[in-house]
C-alpha cells in the first residue's frame, strides 16, 4: 500500500526521479544481505572455532608428550600405568577400516549410479534411487549393532580365527553405509553430462557400455571423484559403527580379522568421562581429533586437485 | 548375409530400389500417444543433397532420427513401416548399433567431446575398431570437412577452443571417419553465424560426391541453395517431395505454395 503510494507521487513529480532511489542500499535489502552474510558466517566461524580449540587444548598434550614420540612411537597405551603415546595404531585402525570401505563402497557405488543413470527404465529408477538413498537414513549405531551381531557371525563361518571385534566387518559395514552417498553424487555428475555428448557418441555407431565408459564417466569424472573423496571423509569420521565393532585395543597391523581400535573410537572412550579432565589421557583426545582433522582437509586438497587435473569441460 | 536379405526382400522393394538410396515406406511414428509421422512414404536418391523443409513441430526432425534409429533411445516410442537402405530394411534384423554405423548423423548443436581434435576425430573410428594408419584418416576426414587448413597445426588442442562453425565441421570430419555412406544433418547451422554458415553450406556441396545427404533445415533459402530435392512436411505428414527448383518455383500443393511464399510457418 505505501508502495503504490510511492510510485504515483513519485509519478507525479516526474518520472525520472525514481530512477535516483537506489534500491540496493534501502534499510531492507541491507537488513537482507547482513542477515545472510550472518548465516553464511556462522559455518565458517565454526569451523575455524573448532581448529582453534583442536589447536590450543593439543599444545597442552604436545607440552607433555613430544610430537616425534607421537609420530614415530608404535603403541597407544594412554590408559596404562605404562604411557605411550604413538598415534599409528589408531591411524592403521582408521585406514584400514577406510580401505575396506572404499573397497565396498567406491566399486558398488559407481556402478550402481551408472546402472540407474543410463540403464534402468524410468520405472525402475523411480524405485531404485530412494530406495538407495533410504540406506542413508538409517543411524549409524543401527548399523554397528547389525556389524556386530550379523556380519560378524556371518563372516565368522568363513573366516577361521576371526575376531569378534574386527576390522573386517566394522569396514565392510561402513562401506554399505557410504553407497548412497557414492550412488547419489555420483549419478548426479553423470546425469549432468550433457545429452548431447551421449547421443553424439551413439550416432557414430558406439554401445550402451562405450557411450558410458568413453563419454558419460569422463565427462562426470570430477562429480565422481567429489564423491568418492567426500563418502571416504565421511568414513574416516564414523564412529559409532567402528565403536560397536572394531574393538578397543590399539592394535599396529594390516590384517582385518583383528581388532583394531580407530581414532574416533578412542576420541568415543576417553570422552565417555571416565578421563578425569586435565591429565594428559585427556588432552590426547584433542591431539587425535586434530590429526583427524588434518587427514580430512588433505582430502579436501586432494579432491581439488584431482578434479581441477581430470575436469574434462564442455 | 546381406545379399541373402536382398534376394529375401519383395520384388516391389527391390525394384524400387534402384536409383533409391534410401527409401521410407508408410512410416508412422509415435511419442507416447502422439502421433507425430503420418504414412510417410519417400525415396531419397545417391549422392544428392535432400532437403526436409516445414513449420515447426512437423515432423522432419523426427523422420531423420527414424532413419539412423536414434529415437530408440527415447523411452515411449514407437514405429511402424519400413526404412531401407539400398533395399536393406534398417530395422527387421538389423542392429540400431550397425545402422549408426552406416548413416552418420550431424547435430543441431556442434557437439565435439571434451577431448582434442584428433581425439575427436578417430573416437568413432576406434570404437569400430579401426586398425589403419589414424593420422592418415584424422587427415583425410579433416580435409573431406575442410576443416583441415585450419587446425593442422593444432590436432591435439582441444576441440572446444574452435569457433562454432569449426566444431561443427569437426563433428561432420568425426562422422566420415565412420565411413557411413548416408549422413543426415539436423539444422547443422542453426546456431552458426552467416560466414560459418556459407562454409559449411560449400562442405556439404563438396561432400555429395561421395555420399548421400539429408538435410533439416528452417531456412528455405539454404535449401535453395545446397539441396536436389526437396520435401515438404506439414503436421506430420509428407506434403509435397520434388526436385527443389521445381517444388520453390511451381510446388503442386497449396500448402506447399503457402509455406514458401512465408503466408504461414
Amino acid at each position: 500500500m505505501a508502495d503504490s503510494q510511492q510510485i504515483s507521487t513519485g509519478a507525479k513529480t516526474g518520472a525520472h526521479a525514481d530512477l535516483a532511489v537506489n534500491m540496493l542500499h534501502s534499510p531492507k535489502e541491507r537488513a537482507v544481505e547482513y542477515a545472510l552474510g550472518f548465516c553464511a558466517l556462522v559455518s565458517v566461524l565454526t569451523t575455524l572455532g573448532i581448529a582453534a580449540v583442536l589447536l590450543v587444548e593439543s599444545l597442552h598434550f604436545f607440552a607433555e608428550v613430544s610430537i616425534v614420540e607421537f609420530l614415530t612411537e608404535t603403541r597407544w597405551t594412554p590408559q596404562f600405568i605404562d604411557k605411550h603415546f604413538g598415534i599409528w595404531p589408531l591411524l592403521s585402525g582408521t585406514l584400514l577400516v577406510t580401505v575396506i570401505a572404499a573397497l565396498v563402497a567406491l566399486p558398488i557405488g559407481l556402478m550402481s549410479a551408472i546402472f540407474i543413470a543410463e540403464y534402468a527404465p524410468e520405472r525402475v529408477r523411480k524405485i531404485l534411487k530412494p530406495g538407495l538413498e533410504l540406506l542413508a537414513g538409517i543411524p549409524t549405531v543401527v548399523y554397528g549393532y547389525f556389524a556386530l551381531t550379523f556380519v560378524t557371525p556371518l563372516l565368522q563361518t568363513f573366516v577361521p580365527g576371526l575376531n569378534i571385534y574386527n576390522a573386517l566387518s566394522a569396514g565392510i559395514v561402513v562401506g554399505v553405509m557410504i553407497i548412497p552417498m557414492v550412488s547419489s553424487l555420483s549419478e548426479d555428475a553423470i546425469r549432468a553430462v550433457p545429452r548431447s555428448l551421449a547421443e553424439g557418441a551413439y550416432a557414430l555407431g558406439a554401445t550402451r557400455i562405450e557411450v558410458v565408459l568413453r563419454v558419460m564417466v569422463p565427462g562426470a569424472v570430477s562429480g565422481i571423484v567429489a564423491s568418492f573423496i567426500l563418502a571416504l571423509s565421511r568414513a574416516i569420521g564414523e564412529t559409532m559403527i567402528v565403536t560397536l565393532a572394531a574393538g578397543a585395543m590399539p592394535n599396529l597391523t594390516a590384517n582385518p580379522a583383528e581388532s583394531v581400535q580407530t581414532m574416533t573410537a578412542f576420541i568415543v572412550n576417553v570422552s565417555l568421562g571416565d578421563t578425569p579432565q586435565g591429565t594428559v589421557e585427556f588432552y590426547s583426545l584433542f591431539a587425535v581429533g586434530l590429526v583427524l582433522f588434518l587427514m580430512t582437509l588433505s582430502m579436501n586438497f586432494l579432491a581439488n586437485l584431482i578434479i581441477r587435473r581430470y575436469r574434462e569441460r564442455y | 548375409m546381406e545379399t541373402n536379405e536382398r534376394n529375401g526382400s519383395p520384388p516391389a522393394a527391390r525394384g524400387a530400389s534402384e536409383g533409391a538410396k534410401v527409401r521410407v515406406e508408410n512410416l508412422d511414428f509415435w511419442y507416447g500417444a502422439n502421433h507425430v509421422l503420418r504414412d510417410v512414404s519417400l525415396d531419397i536418391r545417391a549422392n544428392e543433397v535432400t532437403a526436409f523443409i516445414g513449420p515447426s513441430g512437423c515432423g522432419k526432425s523426427t523422420l531423420l532420427r527414424c532413419l539412423n534409429r536414434m529415437n530408440e533411445l527415447i523411452p515411449d516410442t514407437r514405429l511402424e513401416g519400413r526404412v531401407l537402405i539400398d533395399g536393406r530394411d534398417m530395422y527387421r534384423n538389423a542392429d540400431p548399433v550397425m545402422v549408426r554405423r552406416r548413416i552418420g548423423m550431424v547435430f543441431q548443436k556442434p557437439n565435439p567431446f571434451p577431448k582434442t581434435i584428433f581425439e575427436n576425430v578417430i573416437w568413432g573410428a576406434r570404437v569400430n575398431g579401426y586398425k589403419g594408419d589414424e593420422a592418415e584418416l584424422v587427415e583425410r576426414c579433416l580435409r573431406k570437412a575442410a576443416l583441415w587448413e585450419e587446425v593442422k597445426d593444432r590436432l591435439h588442442a582441444q576441440a572446444y577452443g574452435l569457433s562454432g562453425g569449426q566444431q561443427q565441421r569437426l563433428c561432420i570430419a568425426r562422422t566420415l571417419a565412420v565411413a557411413p555412406d548416408v549422413v543426415l544433418m539436423d539444422e547443422p547451422a542453426s546456431a552458426l553465424d552467416p560466414i560459418a554458415t556459407a562454409k559449411l553450406e560449400e562442405t556439404i556441396l563438396q561432400l555429395k560426391e561421395r555420399y548421400t545427404i539429408i538435410i533439416v533445415t528452417h531456412n528455405m533459402q539454404q535449401a535453395g541453395r545446397i539441396s536436389d530435392r526437396t520435401a515438404f512436411f506439414y503436421m506430420g505428414e509428407l506434403i509435397e517431395a520434388d526436385a527443389t527448383e521445381q517444388l520453390f518455383t511451381r510446388p503442386s500443393r497449396k500448402r506447399t505454395e503457402d509455406y514458401i511464399t512465408g503466408r504461414f510457418g
